[in-house]
Parts: C-alpha cells; structure tokens; sequence
C-alpha cells in the first residue's frame, strides 16, 4: 500500500479518531489518504490553532493529540504549540511534510529545517530516511508522548518518502533502549515517605499537572483522605483533587491563596507530586518553605531536586506511587490528632484571608464576578479552557474544579491564544460536557480565526471574553511595579466582538449588566452551536493576592 | 535580586553572584549513544542552552556497530553538572552517560604537530620529540609534522616546549575516555 495509507493504518492503530491539521504543498500525498480514511480530520485555520487543538484535545481526554501541518510556513506555525506542549508535558503526535529529499538543505521553496528548529522544544523528533520506516516511527512516536513524563513528538515526512508503495505490517510493541522510563517507585523510599508523613506536624500535599497525566486523582483523593492532610496543587494540578473540599486549602503561588502559601511557609514536610518547584510556585527560591522537608515523587528524575533539594526522591509514576504510599500510611496508625494545632493554623488563615474583591454597587461587572456567575450558571458542571492573563487567574481562582481534565490552560508557556483553540479541541474530544472558554479581549484576537472552523464544524465552544479593554496582566505590572507608565497596554481601538462572532457565523452576544448576568450567561449557554460573548468588566481591577516578583510567599499583597 | 518584571537595576556584579552550584572540577562525559540523525545535536543543545562550554568532543564507533560513544570535556567550574546529565539521560537515543572520575579514567588523546623545522633547530626538534615519545610522520625541507598520544597536559607540555622552534599549527583530537578495572565505562 501506500506509504501515506500505512500512516492511516497507523493512526487507527493507535486508537486515533480525529486530527486537526491545515494541508500544503509537502504533506499533499498525505491529505490524498486523508480523503478515503476514516479517520475525522478537521480542518483549523491556522497551524497554530491546530496545535493548540491538539493539546486541548489531550488535556481533555488524556490520549495522544494529533496534529498535521505542510512544510516551510506550516511546521514553522506550529513552534507555539510545541513548545507549550513541551513546558506543560502534553501529549501531541505532530506530523509536518517536507520538501523533496534531493532538496533538503537547498533553500527549496517552503523548506525550513523543521528538524533542527523544533529539537529544543520536544520530547522526541523523528525525520524520516525511508519510506518503510514510517510505521515503526510513528508508533515509537505515540509510545514516547503517552508514556513516562508525556510530551509532544515530531515526525518530520520528506514528501517522495511518502509518495512510495510499501509493504505494510502492522508493527507489534515498540523496543527503544535508551528509553525506559521509571514507574515502580522505590519500595523502601515510599516507607520512608509514609514514616515522615506519619511523623509530620504540619505536613501538606503540593500536587502538579503530573497527577492528571498520570491519571492518579483517585488514588491522591484517598492518600490526601486517609487523614486530615491539607493539599494545595499548582494551577496545571486543579481538579486532580476536588474542590471546593474541606481539605483544600486553594491553589499556590503567584496569585494563589494566603492559606495555601503560608502553609507551604511553615510546612514541615511537604509531599510534591507531579510538580516542578516552578518559579511562579516558590516566589524567593532561597526563602521557601524554610521549615520543610520534601517528599519528591516525579516521573521525570530531571525534576528532582532541580529546584529545591528533595530529602526523599521517589521516581515513579503517580498513579504507582500514591496507591502504595497509602498502603504503607495506613500501617503506620498515625495518630490524627497530631494535626489539630496544624488545621487551627490553617482555619485561622482561611477565615482571616479567603479569597476577595469588592464587588460593585451597581450594575458594573467586576471579572472575578464574572467566573463566580460562570460557576453559578453552570454548577461547575464544564471544562474551562483558559487563555493567558488576568482573566486566567481569576478563572482559576473563582471557577472550582472537583474533576480531573476540567481546567485547560496554558501554565508553563503562559501562551495568549491557546484558549479558543485548546477549548475547539477539548469539546471535540468531549462533547458530553459543555466547554467554556476564559479569554481575554487581548488573548482572543490571537487565535480568533478558529471561530470560522467552530463554526463550519458545530463546534459548541462557549466564549466568554472578559474585555477590560487592556492587555491587563500587563497593565497590572506597569502599575503596581513600573510607576503606572502604561506603555503600549491600551490598543486603543478594538473590533466589536459581536460583529465579530457574527461574520464568523458564531452566536455573539454583549453583557454588561451586573443584576442579569446569571441569566445572561445561561441563556448563551443555551444558545446551540458555538458562542461568543463579550463581556464588558472593570477596566483596572488587579489580580489579587499576589507574591511580587522575587518576593518571599508569606509576603504576599492584596 | 530584582526580577525582570521589576524596575529595579540590577548591578553586574549580582549578576554574577546569582550563578551558583559550581562543581569546581574538569568533567569527562563518556555517552553511549544510538547511531540516529540528530543525536549530536541534541547533545550538544541541551549544554548549549544551559552555557556550557565544552571543551572537546570525540566521536566513535564502539564495539557494537549500532552505537557510538561521544566523549566530551567539559570545565564544570563555571556551572552544576548533575542538572545537565540528567537531561541528557532523557534523550531518547541515549542510553548511557558517565561522568567520569578522573583517578579511575585512563584519558588519551592524540595531537599532530607541524613545526618549522630549518637548520639547526631540526635535531633539537627530533629529541625533544623523542622525549615525549612523539613520531615524525612528515618531513620536507623546511618542516616536520610530529604526531604525539598521550594525556592532555602531555600535549599541553609538548606544544610549551616546541612553541618557540616555530610551531605552523597543531591539530588535537580531544580526549577519548575509558574507566579502569573490569567493568564496562
Ligand atoms: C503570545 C504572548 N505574547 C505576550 C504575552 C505577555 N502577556 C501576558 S498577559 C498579557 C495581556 C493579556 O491581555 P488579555 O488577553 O486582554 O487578558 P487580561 O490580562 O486583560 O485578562 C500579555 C500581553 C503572552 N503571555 N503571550
């Protein structure tokens, strides 16, 4: 069969269903197979939404994304969403064409060296030599995302290496040696972690993205359960353990809560998992948690002790580790009361400082008023796809998440843009819940053009833009640490986001009063199809509480 | 320390101050390595993109003909090793790194020598070559290309001492690497 047909084969194989790509030059032999294939492709209007699609589609169902792109200008599109693949271990299978091989390295027309520009920003990349390795490749490719610490791969497809009959067999299991992740912890450290946590006075559980890769929110809930132990979790970690829950403590870091950063401060054990010690996590690196101990459990043994030093490191898969952490607590019969002094700390903080804003006294919607009548309209029965700024933290912060594979955003790139698209993805890959996306008036043009393939497709994205007529989280560092010279934050003229919608062939609609809201967003909601609301919110409200940049945590403002 | 987000100035000399964890030692990092395109460059980025320096690189086949060996040194004063050989154990066609500890480490590398060689200076050339256990491998009237083995302040010896002769260029491999006693590097 055709090389292009074994691709196909391939996909199928590995339990693909849909993939989002934008056809070209180079990848035309592999567009003919597309045209026979069972395979649904969806056609984005940019690479880049493709890519982000993806992503949303993986962070969503937790398989393999795929995403096509031609050569030249379409592998150099999808540079975003690989690197923020990269940064937030998403699973994506990228395929971009290539020029001819007797053209490689000619400057032929649309080649760029996809190979050597994407090898910083992935977890594997393959470049195919010939055409009868193309099923093998591909299926270490799906191999290496899906396993281990998750990430993207690229296959780089020279197109006359495509355009070749092959004898095709389906390829059995994958042998790549010097790829064999770790996912039994060690059994003696995991005692050792259960000891200390028996021992702990004020321990508490800081989780990451890692534990919805991995799949472990059960068995985290009955570890976290087992006792009375507080968790807080990064922004990538919300809904891994549900909140709200007495035990929640709220997320951490930069516009975390009080209560989750003062924990963290005088902890004296903390257990990670599947986080990275990020920077917008820790604050002042040589002034956090100074009272801890750090149980490190992580896939990636790169992660440990990257940071911050871990005194027990356990490399190994959550789902693994966690299961048998809470075999080895409950043999210790630790004694809950021990706890007590730590949950009065705890409360005090949670009484003394939840989080706030003032809300108005008219009809004016402030934003996080916004996500609360968002949370309120839907019950919190959603995905929440983010886009990047202000509008994302009060996302975080208002909208509660008691399920993994809700909360879509971009934490570790932080990329403006990837809302609409990773939220196209995610209803796509589940389209029993309704998506909503979080965007900004900013974020939102970025990859604005995906409202055309919403709408060819019925794609029932929910858009809510929370336009303060700012490129906000900007706008909020000029005044709070550059005097409040507002340079190049306000663009002054922005499109009518109704008419917008409208020209895309999207429901769009304009909120601007307080006293309706609720109803309001209900009513879009009902709408069907995909919809797109522009929501008029306080021009300068501030995310708040904040740890200033180079700050210690228990410094927090606001 | 300020942070960019800050308008805070930073001072160079803070700047400097903030690079910490240095290890303070030469490295030699023997990596066993898939023959697959790219390899080298992954390699080579991830120490790129951290600042490293690497000082020599040397590139072989093994015993098994699908994997090579890459032997690199490095100058870890100037940044914390362990981050970087973490990552690279992460490469997919990597399957083996050691950073090796030079008391255990027979390291060798090759030099070649062209030096003006007119006259007198000839014989005194010769010997000291013969000292240090060089071979002539070219000679013509006016030069002698001298082809010296050994460790690399072996070489860095030789070259001080054949310098002021009139050295035309020197060529050196960088230092391949093998751990002592039985077991495998
Ligand atoms: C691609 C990209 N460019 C620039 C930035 C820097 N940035 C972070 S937040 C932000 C403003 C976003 O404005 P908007 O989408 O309106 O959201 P708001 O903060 O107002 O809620 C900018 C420019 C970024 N994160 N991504």
């Amino acid at each position: 069969m055709r090389a292009v047909d074994a691709v196909m084969e391939c996909l199928k194989a590995e339990g693909v269903d849909v993939v989002f790509g934008y056809p070209g030059g180079a990848n035309l032999p592999t567009y003919d197979a597309f045209y026979d294939s069972d395979i649904k492709h969806v056609l984005v209007r940019h690479e880049a939404g493709g890519g982000h699609a993806a992503e949303g589609y993986a962070k969503a169902t937790g398989k393999v994304g795929v995403c096509f792109a031609t050569s030249g200008p379409g592998a150099t599109n999808i540079v975003t969403p690989l690197t923020d693949a990269m940064m937030d271990s998403v699973p994506v299978v990228f395929f971009t064409g290539q020029v001819r091989t007797d053209l490689l390295g000619t400057d032929g027309f649309q080649e760029a060296d996809t190979f050597g520009i994407t090898m910083p920003i992935v977890k594997h990349s393959f470049m195919i030599q010939h055409p009868t390795e193309i099923p093998r490749v591909i299926h270490e490719a799906f191999h290496i995302a899906r396993t281990g610490r998750p990430g993207p791969v690229l296959i780089d497809m020279p197109t006359d290496l495509t355009r070749v009959e092959i004898d095709y067999e389906p390829v059995g299991d994958v042998r790549l040696p010097g790829y064999q992740p770790t996912t039994d912890g060690n059994q003696k450290q995991i005692r050792l972690a259960a000891k200390a946590l028996a021992n702990a006075r004020r321990p508490i559980f800081y989780t990451g993205g890692g534990v919805i890769s991995a799949g472990a929110s059960a068995e985290l809930t009955e570890l976290v359960r087992a006792d009375r132990f507080p968790i807080t979790s990064t922004i990538m970690g919300l809904g891994a353990y549900p909140a709200p829950d007495p035990q929640w403590v709220g997320w951490l870091g930069m516009h975390g809560t009080r209560t989750a950063n003062y924990a963290m401060d005088e902890a004296d054990l903390i257990v990670a998992v599947g986080a990275r010690f990020d920077d917008r996590v820790t604050g002042k690196l040589s002034e956090f948690a100074p009272r801890a101990k750090f149980v490190h459990i992580d896939v990636d043994p790169a992660e440990i002790s990257k940071n911050v030093p871990a005194h027990i490191p356990i490399v190994g898969d959550a789902k693994n580790v966690l299961a048998r952490l809470l075999t080895e607590y409950r043999a210790q019969a630790a004694d809950p009361s021990r706890l007590d002094a730590w949950w009065e700390r705890i409360d005090g903080w949670r009484t003394q400082h939840p989080l706030r804003y003032e809300d108005s006294t008219d009809s004016e919607i402030k934003p996080q008023y916004l996500i609360e009548a968002l949370y309120e309209a839907t019950k919190g029965e959603c995905v929440v796809a983010s886009d990047v700024g202000q509008h994302q933290m009060w996302a975080a912060q208002y909208y509660h998440f008691d399920h993994p594979r809700r909360w879509i955003n971009s934490g570790g790139l932080g990329t403006m843009g990837f809302g609409l698209p990773a939220g196209m993805g995610a209803a796509v890959g589940n389209p029993d819940l309704t998506t909503l996306v979080v965007s900004g008036d900013a974020s939102i043009q970025m990859n604005a053009q995906e409202l055309a393939t919403c709408a060819e497709y019925g794609i029932p994205v929910k858009v809510f833009i929370l336009n303060n007529g700012y490129l906000g989280m900007v706008r909020q560092w000029q005044e709070l640490f550059w005097d409040r010279r507002y340079s190049h934050v306000d663009p002054g003229r922005w499109p009518d986001f109704v008419k917008l919608a409208e020209a895309y062939g999207v429901a769009g609609f304009r909120f601007e009063d307080k006293t309706t809201l609720v109803e309001d967003i209900r009513r879009a909601i009902a709408t069907p199809g995909p919809v797109m609301v522009d929501v008029r919110v306080t021009r300068e409200e501030n995310t708040y509480p904040m740890i200033a940049p180079g700050a210690a945590a228990r410094d927090m403002v606001g | 320390m300020g942070e960019p987000g800050t308008k805070e100035l930073l001072s160079l000399e803070e700047l400097e101050a903030s690079v910490s964890g240095r290890s303070g030692r030469k490295h030699i990092v023997s990596i066993l390595v898939e023959n697959k395109p790219g390899v080298l460059t992954r390699i080579s980025g991830l120490f790129a993109r951290r600042g490293f320096n690497i000082d020599t690189l040397v590139v072989g086949p093994t015993d098994d003909e699908r994997f090579s060996r890459i032997t690199l040194t490095l100058d870890g004063s100037n940044h914390p090793i362990d981050q970087v050989t973490k990552q690279l154990h992460k490469l997919v066609n990597v399957l083996k790194i050691r950073d090796l500890e030079p008391a255990d480490t027979v390291a060798r590398e090759l030099a070649m020598f062209k030096l003006a060689a007119d006259g007198p200076a000839r014989a005194e050339i010769l010997q000291i070559a013969d000292i240090f256990r060089g071979r002539v491998v070219d000679v013509t009237r006016r030069s002698v290309i001298v082809e010296l083995a050994g460790t690399a302040d072996k070489i860095a010896a030789f070259e001080r001492m054949v310098r002021p002769f009139g050295l035309v260029e020197m060529s050196r491999t960088g230092e391949i690497a093998i751990s002592r006693g039985r077991g495998e590097t």
